[in-house]
């Protein structure tokens, strides 16, 4: 019952906040006109970039800007990580990096990812973890919601997406800068350190020392729980009781998880000017958070089958991997926001989740468009749109049409090539990985839970999720250079190909709706997107979660 | 080229609102408003010495104090970390067999379930009451006091962390084991 209603709290209260801020995204990513504050803020960003930023791009445009950004976010976090032993603010006297970890590092947190090979308290400089890590948590979501911006105005039918970099600064300053401030006040509230010195040594009451780590984690902990960056200043995440000390802390980063990919669904609603249709689509990605929600809070409620046949009291489900300040559901209900986001946080250790619990993770990550990330979450529903409407025309036999713009064969091509894409990097990575010793000799669990561990790495780093089964012996060669690349390609062809075929639908000549047209704004579109997602998900998708989280539940479940 | 040295002004702006604006700040406020916390929650004994922080677990081994639940990293708290384990591994069946030896759990008495599983972080502050309860008579009894007196410091120190939205109640071990200590 408890359960219930902390579940019903932070989903419902995140639904509601989500409202206003969708209002507010719109207000500060596309204002309407440029008086009053928005006309100020536009001058003064202008002023900070420069000449370029007085040019109207088309999505072509748009699209060299935002990778030019991100080639630059790339080169100078892994310049910074690759000399943080001769920098300052390395109080602990942090030493270098393996050259392959610096590339998947940095490759891991340009992407949006902060898929972690490395544990932070042990590795990182308090300047790699301020001055590279922390500053592309801001600028990362910032990219995904200013390419959402522009893919939404080619929508709208404006061949002039907009100016990229006026975008970033816009999602920087007025969206990411602000939400931070006041969550990372929050979080310092709760007791969350935040402090430039070094490790504490303490003599414990039996007499033996203890190292303890700290840092700037308020700081760092917002923003990574904002911009679905997930990335932890301490190794095991949100558990440590350093990033996440209580119940409040623990709501409040909840919340932070799921807020901004919510208000991203009504921003695009706000600019396309279809605010039905948004609701219908907000809708569609609630009612798949509430089933996988359902299945997770149902099998985790299960004990732990290891200790069934040893004297253990086990009447509150299965706690290895969990912290107890917390309570029972804010586990599930975690694993569940931060998958169906692209977040990857994690509050206890999914690789310790029951095997059914374990899958629910994984779907959030396969389907990727349940919420999603910072803007690209919105983008990836697009192409499920798009393919929804595209399979509703050919069913009744009439000409697609979506947002008064033909679909035809170009943009199906492209929406069918983004789909497929995100399964081959995460199928045909796992099959590599688990037919070789490149994966085979790092696992931390055998038979069927291993093959798990390799399947979610990769399903992590195509969804550009971050979070794992931990117990993986990740910071090798191959599985550096192997999910740092699948992270790059995994971040930019959905952005691209999107924007791609948004940008050619606005170049066509709109469509007058008649009888004909097929209504986006329905319950019954709702439940034809419902089931294209679940479709190809499950088609895509159920053989691989057969053989690891599947068999291992049907193994051991008597 | 245009677009390269747009970018290159923009990294600078944004790193240097967002690394070092931003983390001054919060900063600032913090280490005005909220020392203590900020600083780690450091707990310090009779003689000023640091013996821990209230947020972090440490080992006790010594039957005369409260133990706290099993951690994959020995309670490493400058390497943080969770066992990793399948729910359905023999690695876990094993390592909660010596658990379950050593507490001298039968089936009469089963041992409560957070005292066998390790927590994420191999950090957690925090035992069930329940599995303060289970320890009051060894406690009690190598301290030679009576089991009442130490009951009623559990009692006194348990709570449900989230109020009404959280069931099962708590007890913080360093603070527990430290007001034992302060007893005698």
């Amino acid at each position: 019952m408890d359960a219930l209603l902390l579940v019903l709290l932070i989903v419902g209260g995140s639904a509601l906040l989500s409202w206003p801020l969708g209002r507010y995204l719109r207000w500060a990513m596309d204002p309407v006109a440029l008086d009053g504050p928005a006309g100020r803020f536009h001058r003064l960003f202008c002023a900070l970039g420069g000449r370029l930023t007085a040019e109207q791009q088309d999505w072509k445009r748009y699209c060299v800007a935002l990778l030019v950004f991100n080639v630059v976010m790339f080169v100078a976090c892994f310049a910074l990580l690759a000399c943080q032993q001769w920098l300052p603010l390395n109080p602990d006297g942090k030493g270098a990096l393996e050259a392959s970890l610096i590339f998947n590092t940095a490759a891991s947190f340009t992407s949006n990812t902060n898929l972690q090979h490395y544990s932070g308290e042990a590795s990182m400089s308090h300047l790699s973890q301020l001055g590279a890590l922390m500053w592309l948590q801001f600028v990362s979501p910032a990219v995904g919601l200013a390419a959402l911006a522009a893919m939404a105005r080619a929508l709208a039918g404006r061949t002039n997406v907009g100016n990229f970099f006026v975008d970033l600064l816009r999602a920087t300053f007025l969206v990411m800068l602000p939400l931070a401030v006041v969550t990372a006040l929050l979080l310092v509230l709760g007791g969350v350190p935040m402090t430039l010195l070094g490790a504490a040594t303490a003599t414990t009451l039996e007499g033996k020392p203890q190292v303890i780590a700290r840092g700037p984690v308020a700081a760092f902990v917002a923003i990574k729980q904002l911009g679905t960056n997930g990335g932890g200043f301490f190794g095991p995440n949100s558990t440590h009781p350093f990033e996440n000390p209580g119940f409040f802390t623990n709501a409040v980063s909840t919340v932070a998880i799921v807020v901004l990919p919510m208000a991203c669904v009504w921003m695009f609603g706000h600019i396309v000017g279809r605010m039905r249709h948004a609701a219908v689509v907000f809708a569609v990605m609630m009612t798949l958070l509430l089933c996988k929600l359902g299945i997770a809070l149902a099998y985790e409620a299960a004990p732990t089958q290891a200790f069934a046949s040893l004297p253990i009291l086990q009447d509150t489900g299965n706690l290895e991997g969990k912290e107890l300040r917390f309570g029972a559901a804010a586990a599930p209900l975690w694993a569940v926001l931060t998958t169906c986001t692209s977040n990857g946080s994690v509050n206890c250790m999914h690789d310790s989740l029951n095997p059914m619990t374990g899958v629910v993770p994984m779907i959030g990550m396969w389907l990727n468009a349940t919420f999603g990330g910072v803007g690209v979450g919105m983008i990836n529903m697009f192409v499920y749109v798009v393919l929804a409407v595209f399979v509703a025309g050919m069913m009744v036999g009439r000409t697609p049409e979506y947002l008064s713009r033909r679909i035809e064969m170009r943009e199906v091509k492209l929406a069918v090539l983004t789909v497929f894409s995100h399964a081959l990097f995460i199928l045909g990575g796992t099959a590599l990985f688990a037919a070789t010793p490149w994966g085979q000799s790092t696992l931390n669990n055998v038979g069927a839970h291993g093959f798990s561990e390799i399947l979610y790495e990769f399903s992590s780093s195509a969804a550009n999720n971050g979070s794992g089964f931990e117990g993986l012996g990740d910071n090798t060669v191959p599985w550096n250079l192997a999910t740092g690349l699948v992270m790059l390609l995994a971040r930019y062809i959905p952005i691209i190909l999107p924007l791609a075929f948004a940008g050619s639908l606005a170049g066509k000549r709109a469509t007058s709706p008649s009888a004909g047209t097929l209504a986006i704004d329905t319950t019954t579109f709702g439940v034809m997107l419902v089931a294209t997602i679940v479709f190809l998900g499950a088609l895509t998708f159920f053989p691989a979660a057969a053989l690891g989280p599947v068999a291992e539940h049907l193994q051991f479940t008597r | 080229m245009q677009a390269w040295l747009c970018s290159l002004r923009l990294a600078g702006v944004t790193l240097l609102v967002c690394s070092g604006a931003y983390t001054a700040l919060v900063l600032g406020v913090a280490q005005v408003a909220m020392p203590h916390t900020a600083n780690g929650s450091l707990l310090t004994g009779n003689d000023g010495c640091v013996i821990g922080s209230a947020l972090i677990a440490q080992a006790f081994t010594q039957p005369q104090y409260f133990w706290p639940r099993p951690s994959a990293v020995a309670w490493n708290a400058a390497s943080a970390g969770g066992s990793n384990k399948s729910p359905t591994s023999a690695d876990l069946a094993e390592r909660a067999r010596a658990t379950v030896a050593a507490y001298g759990a039968t089936a009469e008495r089963p041992l409560p379930a957070d005292l066998a599983a390790a927590s994420g972080s191999g950090l957690d502050p925090h035992i069930s009451e329940t599995a303060a309860r289970y320890q009051i008579e060894r406690v009690a009894a190598a301290r030679n006091r009576p089991a009442a007196e130490v009951a009623a410091l559990v009692d006194r120190l348990s709570f449900a962390p989230g109020g009404a939205l959280t069931h099962t109640r708590i007890v913080n071990v360093l603070e527990l084991n430290r007001a034992l200590d302060g007893m005698q």
